[in-house]
């Protein structure tokens, strides 16, 4: 969460206390629907808000919490539809090798939150 | 149209898959460019191999797949009682045994397999025999005639045939297998000792582990059997049937390639190495592997048919299952029967009094069926082999699929046959089972409602033999469900964090957020949405509302009782109307309604709330409805009014949060009209007062609640169900059910009556505080989050553009209603896409 990108391409979508801890929201970005998730250290994490196994867009309306892996504890969202969690750095979904989801860069200036591009993987 | 050449097809061998290939000619039109020869060397059509056994009792006749003698077809020519001597792929031409040649453009082989007979000294003597043809069967009958003991060598699925075939001409029969089990092939080793004790049941003697050396003779006639390492046994007829070869010496001869373990190697199109020759059935061998049943013999004649239409047919291997009734015992084998798979898990249900054994094999993570051995009562083999081939998911409960019908609970007395996954049909034996071989099974991974039975019988098993069972919620607190509630009672934690900082690691999941949520509205109380507590609710409960496909929410107003005036059910349809809400009458006696998109919802709410409705917790793990029968007032059988206590006891327990979702009945007399048994508490009423039940459910595994105390007044009856709830809130485990709580607690209902009714433990009037502690502090939900615009702030679609619906959600009409556009099929973890 540096200041020093360039953000003129970001697309402003909420103050930062409008996002809960372990909490999450959607917001449209460009016409994509997309899930910020905030985790107990602060830090958020922007994701595409459908759930890739029901195409429904809940994915802002999960469970956050940490899974343990010998990389260390993985940050993730549980699906509210069936359970299925995602690692919130990365899209993977930590139950399906075969199935990521899109990520995007979020940004926090002066409270406000900012979304950026899709990542590129 | 150019006159077209009309091209000549051989097809060598008359068995079933033979005919199965002439009959695909025919019905896709083959022969229209195409005449075809057939030549058999048995002197019949082909007849159905597979039920050979019934020969004796039905005759040749019935068994023939072509009784008519011919084919329907003057374009097929079918040659019997005629062998083929050869052929040569150089000039196009077979030989056959009465010196005719026969010209093709293409070659069939459908030649079969023969009985491997094991090169035993004396397996030629007079008196030995084959299990493979109606003239081996028509000797062996001749033979049996004269002789009182017969042995059959060989306890694989012909063999037992065999034997069953031995048996019915009368014939004390012994059955001589190798390996340590029956049906080694198919079936593990528990499902072999059922069928095993089955078998002898019927009379015969089953040797297994049993290798025979000789056969011994006397007079030049079979007299018995060698075996080493054991005594003889005598016998006066012997058939061989220790599995089948082959018959691929037509092909040999004529130089194409021959797979390394016998069968005539042929690519995916069932080709040869010479591309007018083609092999099918048993004699072939696709990449090298030979497939010793009828199906996939079937498969690869209409592979060959559509190869040579210019189909792009392939037969890529084929399914193995079997299910087959053995000597009237049903035995099936399916898919992965072994378990092979990489963390596959095995659950199993073994009765052996009834002679049932189930076993599915299920994928590391529970979610897809693999495989399984049925033994004994094979009925779910419909419903599990298609589920393998599929890969569609098991249910959260597939114990469900192999339990016997009707069980709800597991008990001690639980049979080892019970099915406990009615969606994978998994038994309590294979999941025992499975726990011992640490294995796995499908229970539990397809619906889901089995997993706590499985849970609970797996633990058992790892009791009963002495293992300390981790009953942690989950990775985050090495805890149970109930410990975790005494700790935050204890301690008086009202946080989750002050309980994972305490006493857990990590920052929790979607087990144990929702659970400590559960523990914290049992024992501090307030709004579910208060404070951090909402970013640990189920989205459910996190949004007072039921989340379905599409991501919108049903909402379902209390009715309490049941009991609704006709301005109330006018004021739902219009909010039905209004917001376009596909409505349906529930279950618990009333109104859902569906479609209402999140940011809808407190709209919904605040008409509802303004016509005197609140919220029904159809999204909690809480008290859902308390249903009645119309009772005293209108029905003249009528003994109590049962409208009232059920409006009493509803209002009462409204919004109590609990393990599991908690549903009760009242029925005013012992017609039981409200279906109170089929409740977590039930109550019917008498002449003199109420019977109180408990531990009843519906759903995956139903259960009749049974009786905890009887005539009771109403001021006993709420303090038995105080103590009661409040007890099982306490002390049952996560997503739990009343049913499974109580068979859980060591000594099951009486253990109940002691606490509930006997006040053993001296806790009832803390319980009973506990809940009266819960009555006064209950609030409306719905109404309570209409007044704080802080828990409002999240029912918006999107944050940034709050006036804008999730484009995503889109509706059809249906049946004069609208229903979600499905958006994909909602498909489970690790099921193939």
């Amino acid at each position: 969460m540096t200041t020093q990108a360039d953000t003129s391409t970001y697309t402003l979508v909420c103050r930062l206390d409008d996002i809960e801890i372990e909490g999450g929201v959607a917001c449209l970005v460009d016409g994509d629907a997309v899930a910020i998730l905030r985790t107990h250290d602060g830090n958020l994490h922007a994701i595409g808000n459908e759930d890739p196994f029901s195409k429904a867009s809940v994915l802002s309306r999960g469970i956050v919490g940490s899974r343990s892996t010998a990389e260390g504890d993985v940050p993730f969202v549980a699906s509210p539809m069936h359970k299925q969690a995602f690692d919130l750095r990365t899209g993977q979904c930590l139950d399906d090798a075969d199935v990521r989801i899109p990520t995007y860069d979020v940004r926090v200036i002066d409270d406000c939150v900012l979304v950026g591009p899709r990542s590129e993987t | 149209m150019s006159p077209q050449y009309r091209r000549r097809l051989v097809v060598v061998g008359h068995g079933m898959v033979g005919h199965r290939f002439v009959q695909a000619a025919i019905e896709r039109g083959l022969t229209e460019t195409h005449d075809v020869v057939v030549v058999g060397e048995e002197p019949r059509p082909a007849y159905d191999r597979v039920g050979l056994t019934s020969f004796f009792e039905v005759g040749a006749e019935a068994l023939s797949l072509l009784p008519e003698g011919e084919y329907d077809d003057p374009r097929v020519e079918l040659v019997l009682g005629t062998a083929v001597d050869g052929f040569d792929p150089e000039t196009q031409t077979v030989l056959l045994e009465d010196g005719r040649v026969l010209e093709y453009d293409e070659l069939v082989l459908a030649t079969g397999a023969a009985p491997f007979v094991p090169p035993v000294p004396g397996h030629e003597l007079p008196g030995c025999f084959v299990y493979r043809t109606i003239e081996d069967l028509e000797a062996i009958r001749e033979a049996a005639a004269g002789a009182t003991v017969g042995a059959v060598v060989g306890g694989g699925l012909l063999g037992l045939e065999a034997a069953n075939a031995l048996a019915q001409l009368g014939l004390e029969t012994h059955v001589v297998e190798m390996a340590p089990r029956l049906m080694a092939v198919q079936i593990d080793d528990a499902g072999g000792a059922t069928l095993r004790r089955h078998v002898e049941g019927l009379g015969l003697t089953v040797h297994t582990g049993a290798t025979t050396t000789s056969v011994l003779e006397k007079d030049g006639r079979v007299a018995g059997l060698g075996l080493k390492d054991a005594d003889p046994i005598a016998a006066e007829v012997v058939v061989f049937s220790a599995g089948i070869r082959p018959r691929d010496a037509l092909a040999r001869a004529a130089g194409l390639e021959i797979a390394e373990r016998g069968g005539v190697l042929v690519d995916e199109q069932c080709r040869t190495s010479d591309e007018h020759v083609w092999a099918v059935g048993e004699c072939a061998a696709p990449a090298g592997r030979m497939y010793g049943l009828v199906a996939p013999g079937y498969a690869m004649a209409e592979v060959v048919v559509d190869a040579m239409l210019g189909g792009p047919g392939a037969f890529t291997g084929a399914d193995m299952s079997t299910k087959l009734k053995l000597l009237g015992v049903d035995v099936a084998s399916f898919g992965d029967a072994f378990a092979t798979t990489d963390g596959a898990l095995e659950l199993v249900f073994a009765d052996a009094v009834a002679g049932v054994y189930k076993k599915l094999v299920v994928s590391e993570d529970g979610r897809r069926l693999l495989g399984g051995v049925l033994v004994g009562d094979a009925t779910a083999y419909g419903v599990l082999r298609p589920m393998v081939a599929s890969g569609i998911a098991l249910p959260d409960n597939p114990e469900e699929l192999i339990l016997p019908a009707g069980r709800g609970t597991v008990d001690l007395a639980m049979p080892d046959e019970a099915q406990v996954c009615s969606c994978n049909d998994v038994c309590k034996s294979e999941i025992v089972e499975a726990a011992a071989a640490d294995t796995t099974t499908r229970a539990g991974s397809t619906c889901g409602s089995c997993k706590s039975l499985v849970k609970k019988i797996v633990e058992d098993y790892f009791e009963s033999v002495g293992k300390v069972v981790d009953r942690s919620l989950c990775e985050h607190f090495p805890l149970t469900r109930q410990e975790l509630f005494d700790v935050v009672a204890v301690h008086g934690y009202r946080s989750f964090d002050q309980v994972v900082e305490a006493h857990g690691t990590g920052r929790g999941c979607d087990v144990c957020k929702p659970a400590i949520a559960s523990i914290l509205a049992s024992l501090v109380g307030g709004h579910v949405l208060e404070g951090s507590t909402r970013t640990l609710q189920d989205t459910n409960d996190a949004f007072l509302a039921n989340i379905q496909r599409n991501g919108t929410y049903s909402v379902v107003p209390r009715i309490p009782g049941g009991e609704i005036t006709p301005e109330k059910l006018i004021v739902i349809g219009e909010v039905a109307r209004d917001f376009g809400l596909y409505t349906k009458i529930t279950g618990g006696q009333r109104i859902d309604l569906f479609g209402a998109r999140v940011e809808e919802l407190p709209a919904i709410w605040r008409r509802l709330v303004d016509a005197g409705f609140e919220s029904g917790h159809a999204y909690g793990k809480a008290l859902r409805t308390v249903k009645s029968c119309v009772g005293s007032t209108w029905c003249r059988y009528g003994v109590q009014d049962s409208v009232q206590l059920a409006i009493d006891l509803e209002l009462r327990y409204r919004g109590l949060r609990s393990p599991h979702k908690l549903k009760g009945g009242v029925s005013g007399c012992a017609r039981e009209c409200a279906e109170a048994r089929g409740k977590d508490f039930g109550v019917i009423a008498t002449e003199k007062g109420w019977n109180l039940y408990v531990g009843g459910n519906g759903g995956a595994t139903p259960v009749h609640a049974r009786l905890l105390a009887g005539d009771l007044d109403t001021e006993t009856l709420v303090r038995y169900l105080d103590r009661f709830l409040m007890y099982y809130i306490r002390t049952a485990d996560r997503l739990q059910r009343t049913a499974p709580w109580v068979d859980s607690l060591e000594g099951g209902l009486d253990r109940v009556r002691e606490v509930v009714v006997d006040d053993a433990l001296g806790l009832g009037a803390e319980l009973e505080a506990a809940m009266a502690r819960h009555v006064t502090g209950y609030q409306d939900e719905w109404a309570a989050t209409l007044d704080d615009p802080d828990k409002l702030r999240r029912f918006v679609s999107f944050v940034n553009a709050p006036d804008v619906p999730d484009p995503s959600i889109t509706f059809r009409s249906e049946r004069g209603q609208q229903v979600p556009v499905v958006l994909g099929e909602s498909i489970p973890v690790g099921a193939p896409r």
